[in-house]
């Protein structure tokens, strides 16, 4: 198990300055995730699943604790390698889906491989596989205002899949989409949960979500009030 | 990498189009400024030349020094000797003999009384030799009111105003009031046989043009001249070439002792030009310093305005994996293709502008009262540096703009960014 370790979270402090003072975000958390976990951070609103998902994908740093995500600890890390570790092991996906309107389909799945400079035909195997994971290969031209919510979600899931990433973040990655849609992009995350044992970590108070999560922690107040495995 | 960027900026015309014609009008601005500068600069000098300066002129020391007072009694003695040295001696330049004088013109009624009298200034050339090209140097055929050129040592060419001013006509007697070469007092009539215009206030209000011949018999300056001048045989200024003439010159003719001995002065050491051409030079460096200036805010303004809009694209690109300096990196490059992209279209249009003023815009009702020696139509100059000059400010203001405007991306936390992508 401590083998499979992916995610080690140990007394995590997050604060904000606010005002005069500090607000905060996050109160001593101590967590660990395992390879090829399906699991959700869950709670209201302001409870600090962003926050707390934020500084494992090493876009925002501890206040205090230590943080370590695929072997990269965040006490040495700096912007370097803070994104090398985004752009070699981290995939992500948002409420907001953020497609680059003026790419193809094609083109936003493709960019990730661009920057890991991967050699032209193994890319565009790649592009095209991922393309083919989400159910999308007929839309692969159509440029994202052409396309549904649901679509677009399902783009932005193969951009975050399409480098065989560790570790997938998925903030709210329904809040945007109607209930056969948010089944459907889970159905489809969960297969690839299932076939390329890619972890995958949910930041969600959304029932549907819920529901296919195997693991669930919750946050109240930027603290863990319960942490349980679904079997 | 790169050419996904900018497939990327190709498709997203408020990234592209707008600042490409943000720069393109600037560097037409540019360009047309320059040429334009080029041009009156460039008449200005000819003219010049042709009619006052030479592209070097001889004279004597003393001469020189009191140019001012139209001095012909320090005017250059046995100047057919000087001249032949000089033309064996620089065989390529064209020399010519000059008499510049003042004096009084008198119009005659028909008893012979004074009907109306005036003050002019002349110049006396070799009109009648036929191998000195001054007529054509002169444009007189062009400029040619009334009448025609003089085919005698007595006929005269008048100002067409100093003609009206006096009320003669083509064919009328005139007499020429001065003082010759020793101080007497010189009386000689003259035949009108011509008017002219040239366009220039300073020549036009009270000009004559004699043959040498009439005026060196008029103010008995047999043997001598004021002036040689010299001109380089492709007609062109070369300031470098006339400055090092000249000194080679003088370093042979010159002799501190007689105040008497021929100078060499190139043209940009008289009339003031001096001054002049190196204003034009800050001028023009000036222009472009003052529209990288300006085009860099439009464009850094419009480049803030496309950062916020694509601040969800940079958070992204961060979330992804892509460092800062490479995002930044890639901002620039994209400048560097709009300034060139707006750089050309912009000198395109530029060139075009000025090939369509190169025909000339009139003036000369400005330049009524003004003294200096230009021409009342200012002419645009297409010169090899326009068609490369507006690159400077276009792709500086662009990479500049769009500097400035991308350091909000290493200002705000990545997190900051990304936070912005979950609104
Ligand atoms: N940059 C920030 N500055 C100040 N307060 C912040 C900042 N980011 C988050 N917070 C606060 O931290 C708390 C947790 O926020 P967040 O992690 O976004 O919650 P959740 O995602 O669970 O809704 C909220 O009260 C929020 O207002
Ligand atoms: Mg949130």
């Amino acid at each position: 198990m401590e083998n499979n370790t992916i995610i080690k979270i140990e007394n995590l402090v997050k604060q904000f300055p606010v005002g005069g003072g500090t607000f905060t975000a996050l109160n001593g958390i101590s967590l660990s995730f395992g390879k090829g976990e399906f699991s959700g951070i869950v709670g209201p609103s302001g409870s600090g699943k962003t926050t707390l998902l934020n500084i494992i994908g090493s876009l925002d740093s501890p206040t205090k604790g230590e943080v370590t995500v695929m072997g990269t600890g965040s006490g040495g890390m700096n912007a370097k390698t803070a994104s090398q570790l985004r752009k070699n092991h981290i995939g992500f996906i948002f409420q907001t889906y953020n497609l680059m309107s003026v790419y193809t389909v094609y083109e936003n799945v493709e960019f990730p491989l661009l920057l890991l400079k991967m050699p032209a035909s193994e890319r565009r195997k790649a592009v095209l596989d991922a393309i083919e994971w989400v159910g999308l290969t007929d839309k692969i031209k159509s440029r994202p205002p052409q396309l549904s919510g649901g679509e677009s979600q399902r783009v932005a899931i193969a951009r975050a899949m399409v480098k065989r990433p560790g570790l997938v973040l998925a903030d709210e990655p329904t809040a945007n989409l109607d209930a056969a849609n948010s089944h459907h992009i889970l159905q489809t995350m969960e297969t690839l949960n299932k076939e390329l044992k890619t972890t995958f970590l949910f930041a969600t108070h959304d029932d549907k979500v819920i529901r296919y999560l195997k693991r669930i922690v919750t946050l109240a107040d930027g603290k863990v009030v319960s942490d349980e495995s679904v079997k | 990498m790169l050419s996904f960027y900018l497939k990327g900026l190709l498709r997203d015309r408020s990234r592209s189009l707008m600042p490409i014609i943000v720069v393109a009008i600037g560097v037409a601005l540019v360009v047309l400024i320059q040429c334009w500068i080029t041009g009156v600069l460039g008449d200005m000098i000819d003219f010049n030349a042709n009619f006052s300066t030479g592209h070097v002129k001889i004279m004597s020391r003393t001469y020189y020094e009191n140019i001012d007072q139209l001095p012909n009694d320090l005017a250059l003695l046995e100047s057919d000797e000087l001249l032949g040295k000089i033309k064996d001696q620089y065989p390529g330049m064209m020399w010519v003999e000059r008499i510049q004088f003042g004096g009084l013109v008198d119009a005659p009624d028909e008893n012979g009384e004074t009907k109306e009298q005036g003050p002019g200034g002349g110049m006396a050339v070799d009109l009648l030799s036929g191998k000195s090209g001054e007529a054509e140097r002169l444009n007189l055929e062009r400029s040619l009111v009334r009448g025609a050129l003089p085919a005698g040592s007595f006929e005269i060419l008048l100002s067409d105003d100093f003609a009206r001013k006096l009320d003669v006509q083509v064919g009328d007697p005139v007499t020429l009031i001065g003082s010759t070469m020793f101080g007497a007092m010189s009386i000689t009539n003259f035949t009108v046989c011509g008017t002219v215009r040239f366009g220039s206030a300073v020549l036009d209000r009270g000009g004559i043009i004699a043959d040498i011949s009439g005026i060196r018999s008029a103010f008995d300056m047999t043997g001598a001249t004021g002036e040689i001048l010299g001109f380089f045989p492709d007609g062109y200024y070369d300031d470098e070439a006339a400055g090092k003439l000249s000194s080679e010159f003088n370093e042979t003719y010159s002799d501190p002792q007689d105040e008497y001995a021929p100078v060499m002065v190139p043209l940009r050491e008289q009339n003031n030009l001096t001054g002049y051409l190196d204003l034009v030079g800050y001028m023009k460096s000036f222009i472009i310093i003052i529209f990288v200036i300006a085009m860099s805010i439009v464009l850094w303004n419009s480049g803030l305005l496309g950062g916020l809009r694509r601040y969800g694209e940079m958070g992204l690109r961060l979330a992804i994996g892509e460092e800062k300096p490479h995002i930044y990196r890639s901002l620039i490059t994209e400048a560097v293709f709009i300034g060139l992209a707006g750089s050309v279209a912009g000198t395109a249009i530029g060139l075009l502008f000025s090939y369509w003023m190169t025909k000339g815009i009139d003036i000369s009702g400005m330049l009524s009262n003004s003294t200096m020696m230009m021409q009342g139509v200012m002419k645009a100059e297409i010169v090899p540096a326009a068609y490369y000059i507006g690159f400077i400010p276009g792709v500086l203001a662009t990479v500049l703009g769009t500097a400035l405007a991308g350091i909000g991306i290493y200002k705000r936390q990545t997190a900051q960014l990304f936070k912005e992508l979950q609104v």
